[in-house]
C-alpha cells in the first residue's frame, strides 16, 4: 500500500441503544475511550479532532475530552454523514502534515432525550416548515417519485429490510434481532406512505468513535488497521426549484472515492450503506453504480445485499434499519462495520470471506430538500 | 380572502428577501422569482439569481397552476401537524417551471396520482398577518 495513504488505527461503538443514564458529553467520553483503547493509543497521542452535532461546539467537546495540543480541529456538519466526511478530511490533514492521531467521535440520545429540536433553520425554513415535512415524508415523496419513474415496488424496497434482518439476528447489540419477510414489512403500517414503519430506521441513543493516524503511527501498532484509500463527497440541493428526487450526491461523491483510490464496483468485496430508510440504500446502489440508473429494485431482490454470499453483502450489523442508528446520524456505525469486515472480525455467519475492500457511504440531510454524500473506500490489507 | 383549513398555519417570519412573496400571498397571488440576465425562474425567492447570481431579478405572478410530482400521505409526525394526520405532503410542479412544497388539500388522499392537476389556494397563518399557498385537485 502506498505510503501516504492514512490509517484507520481504532473503531468503537457504543453498545448502548438506549442511555437515559448519560449525558450526550459522557457517551462521547466513552466512545472516546474505546476508539483509542482499540487502537493501543491513549489522548496524549491526539493531535487532530473531528466532531459534528451534539452536545455543543467542536471546543467545549475539546475541553470535556481534556484534549492538549491539537494541531487541528474539524466540525463539518453535513447531518448524518458528517463522521464519514471527517474520516476523509481527516486522512488529508494527515496527508498535509497537519495532524498525526485524529480522533472522531459521535454521541446523541434522541430516544431518552425528548425534544431539544433540530439542526437551526436556513432561509428555506418558511417555504418548508410550514407544511409539515419531517425525515419520513420528504423520504417519502423520494420513494414515491422513484416508484413512479422506474416503476420501483413496495416489495423490492422490503428486500433491503430483509437482508438487515437477516444479518441482524448475528448482532447481540442490535436494537431488532429477528429476521423478518417482505410480507412483514409491507404489511407493517404505513407511516408516510409509501415508507411503512419496516421501511423505517431505528432510532438509538449511543455513538461511536474512529482513530485515523499517518502510516509512520499505524505501522507502530500492535492492531490491523485499515487504510483509506479513497474519499469523496458532495452535496445535493433542491437547485431552486429543479429538485430531482430520484437521485442523491452519491452520483458525485462514489466516483471521486473510487478514482482516488483507483478500484471499480467489483473490487468491492464489502459494502456499508447509509440505511435511513429502504429507499436510501436503493437510490444509493444505482448513484454508486452498481446498478443502472432506476434498476436499485431489481437489484436488490434475491439477496443480493445478504452476507456472505450475496453479490454485494451490506449492513452486516443490521444496520441503521435493525441495529443502531445513534443520534438520527446512522454514518459512524457505516464505518465501524466496515473497519470489522476488513479485519475480519464481523460475526462470524456473515463475515465476508478474503474481505480486502470495502466501501462506507454516508447520507445526511434529506433526499426531500437538500443533501450530502460520502463515501470512503478502504482497504483491509495494512 | 383566504380559504378555511384544518391544517395548522403557523406564523411566517418574511425577511427583506421574501416579504414581497408572504404579501402577494395574502392577497391571493403566488409569486416565483426571475433573473432578467440569464431567464432562470426560480423558488424559493432570493435576492440573487442560483444560477448566475446576478441581483437582476423580479417577481413573477404564476397562475397558480401545476401538477403533483411527488407526494405522500403523512400518518405519524410530531406537533403542530401531530393532531393533522392523515395529511398530504407534496411536490408540485408549477406551470412555470418551478417544483415547490406544499400541502395537497383533499377529503381523499387516497385518490392522489402524481401527474395530477391542481391550483392554489390559500390559508391564512395564525397570527392573520399572512397567508400559505397550498394546492387543491382541480
Ligand atoms: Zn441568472
Amino acid at each position: 500500500m502506498t505510503d501516504h495513504t492514512a490509517a484507520i488505527a481504532g473503531v468503537y461503538e457504543h453498545p448502548t441503544r438506549n442511555a437515559p443514564d448519560k449525558s450526550t458529553a459522557q457517551l462521547h467520553g466513552d466512545v472516546a475511550a474505546g476508539a483509542l483503547e482499540d487502537a493501543g493509543l491513549t489522548t496524549a497521542d491526539v493531535d487532530g479532532y473531528f466532531t459534528a452535532g451534539r452536545p455543543g461546539r467542536v471546543m467545549s467537546m475539546v475541553d470535556y475530552l481534556g484534549l492538549e495540543g491539537l494541531s487541528y480541529v474539524d466540525s463539518t456538519d453535513l447531518g448524518g454523514t458528517s463522521y464519514v466526511s471527517h474520516v476523509g478530511h481527516a486522512a488529508a490533514a494527515v496527508a498535509a502534515g497537519k495532524c498525526e492521531v485524529a480522533l472522531v467521535t459521535m454521541a446523541g440520545r434522541p430516544r431518552s432525550r425528548s425534544g431539544g429540536g433540530g439542526p437551526p433553520s436556513g432561509p428555506q425554513a418558511d417555504f418548508e416548515e410550514t407544511y409539515g415535512i419531517g425525515t419520513v415524508n420528504m423520504y417519502a415523496l423520494a420513494a414515491r417519485r422513484h416508484m413512479h419513474e422506474y416503476g420501483t415496488t413496495a416489495e423490492q424496497l422490503a428486500e433491503v429490510r430483509v437482508a438487515a434482518a437477516e444479518h441482524a439476528q448475528y448482532n447481540e447489540d442490535a436494537m431488532f434481532q429477528e429476521p423478518v419477510t417482505v410480507e412483514d414489512v409491507v404489511e407493517s403500517r404505513l407511516v408516510s406512505d409509501p415508507l411503512h414503519l419496516l421501511d423505517c430506521c431505528v432510532v438509538s441513543d449511543g455513538g461511536g468513535g474512529v482513530v485515523v493516524t499517518s502510516p509512520a503511527v499505524a505501522d507502530d501498532l500492535d492492531r490491523d488497521c485499515v487504510s483509506v484509500l479513497g474519499h469523496g463527497e458532495a452535496v445535493k440541493h433542491h437547485d431552486a426549484g429543479d429538485i430531482d428526487l430520484t437521485h442523491t450526491g452519491a452520483v458525485e461523491s462514489g466516483p471521486r472515492a473510487f478514482e482516488a483510490a483507483g478500484v471499480t464496483h467489483d473490487d468491492i468485496d464489502y459494502a456499508s450503506v447509509y440505511d435511513s430508510f429502504t429507499i436510501t440504500v436503493v437510490e444509493t446502489l444505482e448513484d454508486l453504480g452498481f446498478c443502472e440508473k432506476g434498476a436499485g429494485g431489481a437489484f436488490v431482490e434475491g439477496g443480493t445485499l445478504q452476507a456472505p454470499d450475496g453479490e454485494l453483502p451490506f449492513n452486516t450489523d443490521g444496520g441503521g434499519l435493525c441495529n443502531n442508528h445513534p443520534a438520527n446520524r446512522g454514518g459512524m456505525p457505516k464505518i465501524i462495520e466496515t473497519v470489522r469486515q476488513l479485519r475480519g472480525e464481523a460475526n462470524d455467519p456473515v463475515q465476508v470471506p478474503d474481505c480486502e475492500i470495502g466501501l462506507t457511504h454516508g447520507t445526511g440531510g434529506s433526499l426531500g430538500t437538500r443533501m450530502a454524500s460520502t463515501t470512503l473506500v478502504l482497504g483491509g490489507d495494512r | 380572502m383566504a380559504d378555511e383549513t384544518t391544517l395548522p398555519t403557523p406564523d411566517v417570519s418574511p425577511t427583506p428577501e421574501t416579504e414581497t412573496y408572504w404579501e402577494a400571498a395574502a392577497e391571493g397571488r403566488l409569486l416565483v422569482t426571475e433573473c432578467t440576465d440569464c431567464g432562470r425562474v426560480y423558488h424559493p425567492p432570493r435576492a440573487r439569481c442560483p444560477d448566475c447570481l446576478s441581483e437582476d431579478t423580479e417577481w413573477v405572478e404564476t397562475r397558480g397552476e401545476g401538477e403533483v410530482y411527488a407526494h405522500s400521505v403523512t400518518r405519524q409526525t410530531g406537533p403542530p401537524y401531530d393532531d393533522a394526520t392523515p395529511y398530504v405532503v407534496a411536490y408540485v410542479e408549477l406551470a412555470e417551471g418551478p417544483r415547490l412544497l406544499t400541502n395537497i388539500v383533499t377529503d381523499d388522499p387516497g385518490a392522489l396520482s402524481v401527474g395530477q392537476p391542481v391550483e392554489v389556494c390559500f390559508h391564512e397563518t395564525d397570527d392573520g398577518e399572512h397567508a400559505v399557498p397550498r394546492f387543491e385537485p382541480v
